[in-house]
């Protein structure tokens, strides 16, 4: 039969000579190897004791800001999970009523926010498309889990506790930093 | 008939069309956008001045260019009219300074609004407008206001169109909102909070280019991104009852009237269909509803065809894409 390619070797049933036939040298040769490599340094890390040095631009959990008054920025605007390319994120919208001005931002926000971590791709785009400066990844790793129920997380794991802010100044580019400081653009007014 | 340029494109139409139905014949890019014109709406147009065009030759007998910008949706064709739309630079302009004159007030909550995603500024915004405003004062502000229990009237999105006026005059026995105030101060209300309750009064969301009126039984529901249009139809004693139902799975959101490519209502519904019919059941869904593949709508919305009714599917669309009115469905499609 002609060969598909050359690359194609011809299999070649060699009797094994005494020394082989025994095994101990090679399995001697492996011990060897083994010992040598309990000397070396070692490629892992005991996360979570020692934490790997990562970059500052790292897109890790994500987290829903609050305002500087305390109240939630995000609007539902469903802008982030049409940008979504996992389609990870999903949300349900609810009308502020009187009294929960210090609650949330605008009139109409998101009763439940979901983001299933395991369609998660971490790429950022729905920080990007958020007109609200509401959802940015931080530098938080992901917790593991044992279930997969556990990884879809809703907002009491996604917005930040008022007391515990999560500082996101690395995540803001210099042109939105730029953009800030001209109070004319501002749509909030 | 009579002869006009628009665009380097020559047309004949009948006499007494405006200068934007004229356009509106040939189709595609050279359109001019309007925001207060309404085909279907007596009187409506010459309010918004977004459908500006160039006069470069006023009629055959007398050529001399017309001294300012003109509106297209108001100025009547004459024999040998020469119109420049696209192709001036000078129309570009002042509508790009009209868009921001539109912008002014405009509270830009396209995140909260309703409308986003439908919206005929938002489109107008995105296609003339600078993307910054120069505008540093604060904007006007109106409390919301219900008007009857399924319209929220937001007055800040207000661009006083007067469209929904006019829906309330023509197609409803009597009107009773209409603009107070004068300049400035010109907003739409209803005399003491009297709610607006007709048969036809829910047109009024489906004419409004901006979310100022929107459907209460909608309000923050979901996206229009993420439901699922469809056409449908049922046997209504009052109107035509040919509707679009907005689902998400197989729930009926919302109700609202069919608009053509011009985001135009042809066919009114009364309110019974736009409010009390939130079944599928009462419906005969005919099938996904056609949406241009630019607007965000199309974002996972698809339309079934087959590999030999595709081609004459494309054709359908390259014809709407001119601006060209859409030809009869392929029966098939919508089986």
């Amino acid at each position: 039969m002609q060969a598909l390619t050359n690359r194609s070797k011809v299999v070649v049933k060699k009797q094994m000579n005494f020394w082989e036939r025994i095994y101990l040298p090679a399995i001697l040769g492996g011990i060897v190897i083994t010992i040598k490599h309990l000397f070396r340094k070692s490629s892992t890390v005991k996360y979570p004791e020692t934490k790997r040095e990562i970059s500052q631009i790292w897109r890790g959990q994500h987290v829903l800001k609050r305002d500087e008054h305390g109240a939630e920025r995000c609007t539902a605007c469903g802008l982030c999970a049409v940008a979504c390319p996992a389609e990870a994120i999903t949300m349900v919208a609810a009308e502020r009523v009187k009294g929960e001005e210090k609650l949330y931002r605008e009139e109409k926000y998101a009763s439940t926010y979901e983001i299933n971590m395991l369609r998660c791709i971490f790429c950022g785009l729905c920080e990007e498309a958020c007109p609200k400066e509401a959802i940015f990844l931080t530098d938080r790793i992901l917790p593991t889990d044992y279930g997969r129920g556990e990884f879809v997380f809703g907002k009491d794991k996604l917005v930040e506790p008022v007391d515990e802010r999560v500082d996101v100044t690395v995540r803001q580019t210099a042109a939105v930093l730029e953009f800030k400081k001209h109070k004319q653009y501002s749509h909030n007014k | 008939m009579a002869k006009v340029t628009i665009d380097g494109v020559e047309v004949e139409v009948a006499d007494g069309t405006t200068i934007l139905n004229a356009a509106r014949q040939i189709g595609g890019d050279l359109v001019p956008p309007a925001m207060c014109y309404y085909s279907t709406l007596k009187d409506s147009g010459g309010k918004c001045r977004v459908c500006l065009v160039k006069v470069t030759a006023g009629s055959a007998k007398d050529p001399r260019p017309m001294p300012k910008l003109v509106a297209s949706c108001r100025t009547p064709v004459m024999d040998g009219m020469v119109v420049q739309n696209i192709t001036s630079p000078e129309v570009l302009e002042a509508r790009k300074g009209v868009v921001e004159f539109l912008l002014l007030n405009h509270p830009l909550d396209c995140p909260v609004c309703d409308q986003a995603g439908e919206c005929d500024l938002q489109n107008l915004a995105y296609e003339h407008g600078a993307a910054k405003t120069r505008y540093e004062e604060d904007r006007r502000t109106f409390e919301k206001i219900d008007i009857g229990d399924k319209i929220k009237l937001h007055m800040t999105r207000c661009i006083l169109c007067y469209r929904c006026t006019y829906v309330a005059d023509q197609l409803t026995p009597e009107r009773v909102h209409g603009v107070l105030g004068r300049g400035d101060h010109s907003e739409i209300s209803t005399y003491i909070a009297k709610a607006v309750d007709n048969d036809y009064s829910g047109n009024m969301i489906d004419v409004c280019p901006v979310g100022a009126l929107t459907d209460k039984t909608f309000r923050f529901k979901s996206r229009v991104w993420f439901t699922n249009p469809m056409d449908a139809h049922r046997d209504c004693p009052k109107c035509s009852g040919k509707v679009v139902l907005w689902m998400k799975g197989e729930e009926v959101l919302r109700v609202s009237a069919r608009k053509d490519q011009y985001g135009e209502v042809k066919e009114y519904i009364c309110n019974e269909c736009r409010y009390d019919h939130k079944n599928v059941k009462d419906w005969t869904v005919e099938g996904p509803r056609h949406i241009d593949r630019h607007s965000v709508i199309a974002q996972g919305h698809y339309e079934r065809a087959d590999l030999i009714t595709l081609k004459k599917e494309i054709e359908r669309q390259i014809e709407f894409e001119k601006g060209k009115p859409l030809p009869e469905p392929n029966p098939s499609l919508t089986a």
